[in-house]
């Protein structure tokens, strides 16, 4: 390979050799830099009505809160696509807000994922709502969450008794 | 009865699969010519019962056998034929009998198509797939039996997902199934050759066009999926890194990676390990994109099938073949030789940095996709990573890859010019930068970086690539059709990127409430509200909307978006309606009624959304193009070099 002419000028073969695999390393260890902190910054925890009820939800981040939509709690504005719900994990409640248009599984009754932030009066606004495609599905997180909200409901009631 | 004849063509596929993956890889390692000659009439015999069970299984859904369990859950009377037909695949059991059938397909085509393979290696290779196919039938002999009777047989059956209702969706698991178990045939030969201890050019040039046909099929199928989520969903959206998408599109990218290093391994025969290394590695991500569908570990908008037993099972038999493979892989790649040898500026460098980006972005796709999975397995808090993160990364890893796009075909083999390299692509990449920042100008009257950044990547990879095949022509040489492929995917690549970038920096989207009368103006498009009325489908009613789109004053088109229940499901789905064009797309879906005729809509304004699956319309086409072309075909020649030591024909 002698032929090509360019390694005779500027810097030997060898000393080209070591930039170009410290370039790369440079270009991997940025990389890897964003790459981290991309992953931290868009990490949306799950938090269920009692976490939140009991303080433990973020309150200038995002994070996912999953429950029942409580039954005969939508309200609709008239004029807007503003609407209103209450999720409940059958121990407390969150009160929730949204605009624009819902999933068609949205229901009263129904297990609802829902992503946002938590404002100061503990209304959490909704940027994004989801239900499942399937109408008897419900999110694992939704179902664990409903789970220990009635395990501590029944705790609360044997500790009345 | 006919479900019962099914059932046991199953159990005999079993028993043909476990004879076909024993006997011939015994007759390989003794070389005995009886047993390795077992091989091929045991893939067409499997393939003959995998095809009668699955005719079967069709045949309870055409007659309307509810007696058959699976039939009751997904279908009913009303159901049209074609949506029977595809309603076998539409869950799990279907789905993983189609799975396994397509196991077979690829089998029986490689025992067709391998007259001109040593008979060991042949033998081998289709011993390795007669072992995947007993982990499938197992499966669903064990766990999911697609046969199950059902007593007393109900009257009439459950619909099927109304959103699987679509031909989009009823072509694309089988288009992604061709591409995810074709990648089994690559991973064979990986397996056969560490096993025959014989891995050279040739052993990439037989499974080199194996690769390509089924990568075709995987764009294709990930394409079709992104067509009808954009067109069924109602969102409006093409892409939405759920788990379920990126369960396919980690064994793209490894697989895109693959085909490249197949191409050094075959031309120069470098890169050896690795390629089998990729071979392994994109079958193993198809099992575990297999694995996150069907088990239901995901929290995902796609899990239409739940139950941890089947997880369970896949899962151990993934932990099998990868564990298993990784083994064979330690234990024999020592001996497997480098041959060639190259210059650090050289197409093989190019190719290289191509899988070390490629690889990448697996890895970051693969850790944004499993990562919250083994944080919930292990009890550590429940999580989900959000789309900015695939989006940021994407972006990331997209500026060295297709800025190597632009070097790859144009540097040569063993080692190029700098010089040369830098005269030929420097007015290129001047034109191309130029080009893309003034386009958002002259398009949306606005300087716009990113979207002009995105814009100069798709033309430097589209003018180097037409600059490349101009100099080809010019010489007079008649490009090859494994050429002209390549030619095909790369301005694919540059389509699907100019695609993205418009549609990402110039989409338009309005949720609002309009009662009949209203209008809303959108990027010079105005869409004006005319009311709804009922309509009858064949197994639904539905509310159709009646928007009138005018341009200028001017009608242009009436969109009908519908809002549907169908028999035997209690909640409305969302059936949107979309003025298609080359340059934008006009897309409006129904919210719900708001009362006195009012309704809460979705308006989009899509720029070059079609560019995005034409662009993977023309890599499909590509890498169908790169499998016709003639050196795959000369058998009798392939048989003669093959005998040759492999250092004869790389260097060849």
């Amino acid at each position: 390979m002698s032929e090509l002419g360019y390694q005779k000028k500027g810097m030997s073969k060898r000393g080209k050799r070591k930039m170009v695999v410290a370039l790369v390393l440079l270009g991997v260890a940025i990389a890897t830099v964003l790459a981290l902190t991309a992953f931290e910054e868009n990490l949306l925890y799950f938090y269920s009505p009692t976490q939140i009820h009991d303080g433990e939800a973020p309150a200038n981040r995002s994070f996912r809160v999953g429950g029942m939509v409580v039954d005969g709690s939508v309200q609709r504005e008239q004029n807007s696509l503003a609407i209103r719900f209450d999720l409940s994990d059958n121990a407390n409640v969150v009160p929730v807000t949204y605009s624009g248009i819902l999933p068609d599984l949205f229901r009263e009754g129904q297990g609802i994922v829902a992503i946002g932030k938590l404002d100061n009066q503990g209304l959490f606004i909704a940027d994004e709502v989801l239900a499942k495609h399937d109408e008897n599905y419900m999110p694992p997180e939704v179902h664990e969450a409903l789970k220990a909200g009635e395990a501590a409901n029944k705790a609360a009631q044997t500790l009345t008794n | 009865m006919i479900p019962e004849l099914g059932h046991f063509a199953l159990i005999i596929a079993l028993g043909i699969a476990i004879v076909q993956s024993v006997v011939p890889i015994i007759g390989a390692h003794r070389n005995d010519a009886a047993m390795i000659a077992l091989a091929r009439p045991a893939a067409y015999a499997q393939l003959l019962f995998m095809g009668l069970a699955y005719a079967a299984l069709t045949y309870a859904f055409i007659v309307h056998d509810f007696s058959v369990l699976y039939v009751s859950q997904h279908s009913n009377l009303l159901q049209p034929l074609v949506y029977r037909i595809s309603g076998v695949w539409g869950s799990h059991e279907g789905s993983l009998l189609l799975w396994t059938l397509t196991l077979s397909v690829w089998t029986g085509a490689v025992a067709l198509y391998s007259k001109h393979l040593p008979d060991a290696l042949m033998a081998r290779v289709l011993a390795v797939m007669g072992m995947i196919s007993i982990g499938f039938i197992l499966f669903m002999l064990l766990t999911s039996n697609p046969f199950e009777r059902i007593f007393p047989a109900p009257q009439d059956g459950n619909s099927l997902n109304p959103l699987l209702q679509d031909p989009g969706l009823a072509i694309h698991p089988p288009m992604l199934y061709m591409g995810y178990v074709g990648f089994s045939v690559a991973f064979a030969f990986a397996v056969a050759a560490l096993l025959g201890g014989r891995l050279d050019a040739t052993w990439a040039r037989w499974s080199r066009p194996w690769t390509t046909v089924a990568w075709s099929f995987l764009t294709l199928g990930i394409a079709l999926g992104s067509w009808w989520a954009y067109n069924e969903l109602g969102w409006g959206g093409w892409w939405f890194w759920d788990p379920v998408e990126n369960a396919s599109f980690m064994p793209w990218l490894v697989g895109t990676a693959l085909i490249h290093s197949l191409a050094v391994t075959e031309k120069r025969g470098v890169f050896k390990s690795w390629t089998v290394l990729l071979a392994i590695m994109a079958f193993s991500l198809s099992l575990l994109g297999t694995f996150i569908v069907r088990s239901g570990v995901l929290v995902s908008v796609h899990a239409f099938a739940t139950d941890p037993a089947r997880g369970v099972f896949i899962l151990i038999f993934l932990c099998l073949v990868v564990g298993s493979t990784l083994a064979l892989y330690a234990w024999r790649s020592e001996t497997v030789s480098t041959s060639g040898h190259f210059h650090w500026f050289s197409r093989e460098t190019a190719l290289l940095l191509n899988n070390v980006v490629m690889i990448t972005a697996a890895i970051a796709v693969f850790v944004g996709t499993l990562y919250p999975l083994v944080l919930d397995a292990l009890g550590l808090g429940k999580i989900s990573v959000g789309r900015p993160y695939f989006d940021s990364m994407f972006a990331l890893i997209g500026v060295p890859l297709l800025l190597l796009m632009g070097f790859g075909p144009t540097m040569r083999w063993k080692g190029d010019d700098i010089k040369r390299v830098r005269e030929s692509l420097q007015l290129v990449f001047i034109v191309s930068l130029a080009l893309g920042l003034v386009l958002p100008f002259v398009i949306e009257g606005a300087l716009h970086i990113t979207a002009g950044l995105g814009l100069a990547a798709a033309l430097w990879v589209g003018i180097t690539t037409l600059k490349d095949l101009f100099a080809r022509l010019r010489k007079s040489r008649i490009p090859s059709l494994a050429y002209t492929g390549m030619v095909l995917a790369h301005l694919g690549v540059a389509f699907f990127v100019a695609g993205v970038t418009m549609v990402m920096t110039y989409e338009q989207e309005k949720d609002l409430r309009m009662e009949p009368g209203a209008s809303y103006e959108m990027s010079g498009y105005e869409f004006k509200f005319l009311g709804t009325r009922k309509v009858q489908g064949p197994n639904y009613v539905a509310d159709e909307g009646r928007i009138e789109v005018y341009k200028n004053g001017e009608l242009i088109n009436e969109l009908n978006p519908h809002k549907r229940i169908y028999v035997e499901q209690a909640n409305p789905m969302t059936d949107s309606s979309i003025d298609v064009g080359l340059m934008r797309d006009l897309y409006a879906s129904l919210g719900e009624p708001l009362g006195s005729g009012a309704w809460s809509m979705r308006l989009y304004y899509k720029p070059m959304i079609r560019w995005i699956w034409l662009g993977c319309l023309f890599m499909t086409f590509g890498g169908v193009l790169a499998i016709s072309d003639k050196r795959y075909r000369r058998s009798r020649v392939a048989r003669r070099e093959a005998e040759l030591p492999a250092q004869a024909v790389a260097q060849g």
